[in-house]
């Protein structure tokens, strides 16, 4: 299972809770303290990312299902 | 990364007032998805017939991003003004949301008294054990020995449990869950929106800023693991010895899930008795 991470950037607050939660290290958070994928090939569409998001910043889709 | 993509449940969000103005890592935003999830799994429930209280507090911002007939009332009297509006309207769904200060503190009072009338109502209570607004000030539900502004060699007495007291005090439904555990807190949320009667919901959220910070509890995600890690479903707790009790273990799950005579209809009831309808 693959999965396709959309992010809506402008709602991002950079509290990490997706990358801490991500079991793949797919997510880290930039330079500007925003959250960016680092590794989306990795993803594997488990949404514990989208699940735990305080700020609705964060959505997974699955691929090739 | 310009892609739209938009959940079912975010119809309910005001998304024009997004993103909040909850801290970075503040679990009141988990909590609130985990309202509009449950509300989704009610067919029946709309933005017409659906009514969200609030009293004061981070918690009671809520009201203001959910996109059905909202009212942001007083400190601690958010059950007051849902007892009114349940009375006149007992057609409408009555959410209210209210906080650990809001709640336990300022409305305490009114809190033991619409568990005890059974108001058909459904209290969700997030529990960021600290008045995270008004600057960290320690709040009932502080345990015992943690920091906060005003008690800053920790708390030490200990902390009020409103499961227990909504129990003691006539509610019909006593439920508790996380913010880690999204899922299984918006499963309780619904539970509690089936129940004719008082339903209580305690939310434990994490409220990095005020009471993380002061105690050194680490990232938003460090307090989130540690809800995973010390959080034990009912039907285990319940098979532990008090020797396993021990540390920062609680227990979540649905706690009670009774029926009573609802106050709402005892008063319709009444008002046909003394109307002469029935006769």
């Amino acid at each position: 299972m693959k999965g396709r991470i959309i992010l809506k950037s402008e709602r991002c607050k950079g509290c990490g809770i997706c990358a801490a939660f991500c079991p793949k290290g797919v997510l880290a958070i930039d330079t500007l303290g925003k959250i960016e994928i680092i590794k989306g090939d990795e993803c594997i569409a488990c949404g514990q990312c989208e699940l735990r998001c305080p700020d609705y910043a964060i959505f997974v889709e699955k691929e090739g299902a | 990364m310009s892609e739209e993509i938009k959940r079912s449940y975010e119809k309910y969000f005001r998304e024009h007032r997004l993103p909040h103005l909850w801290c970075p890592g503040c679990g009141n935003g988990i909590a609130m998805k985990a309202i509009v999830m449950a509300i989704e799994k009610h067919p029946e429930l709309n933005k017409d017939n659906t009514v969200i209280i609030s009293g004061i507090g981070c918690s009671s911002r809520a009201s203001g991003y959910m996109d059905f007939d909202t009212l942001h009332t007083a400190h601690g009297r958010a059950l007051p003004f849902a007892t009114g509006i349940k009375l006149a309207r007992p057609d409408l769904k009555v959410i209210v949301i209210t906080g650990d200060g809001d709640c336990t503190a300022i409305g305490g009072n009114h809190f033991i008294h619409t568990c005890r009338r059974n108001h058909d109502l459904t209290v969700i209570l997030f529990n960021n054990n600290i008045y995270g607004m008004t600057g960290g000030q320690t709040s009932p539900m502080t345990p015992k020995g943690k920091k906060a502004t005003t008690t800053p060699y920790g708390a030490i007495a200990q902390p009020l449990d409103p499961s227990a007291l909504a129990k003691a005090a006539g509610a019909t439904f006593v439920g508790r869950s996380t913010a880690y555990h999204v899922q299984h807190l918006a499963s309780v949320i619904e539970q509690g929106l089936n129940n004719h009667g008082f339903a209580f919901v305690e939310a434990i959220v994490q409220c990095p800023t005020s009471y993380g910070r002061k105690n050194k509890l680490g990232s938003p995600a460090d307090m989130m693991k540690w809800m995973r890690d010390n959080a034990v479903m009912k039907a285990a707790w319940d098979k532990m010895s008090d020797e396993e009790k021990t540390g920062e273990k609680f227990p979540i799950g649905v706690f009670l899930d009774t029926r009573a005579e609802e106050y709402g209809d005892m008063y319709s009831k009444l008002i046909d008795r003394i109307g002469g309808k029935n006769q």
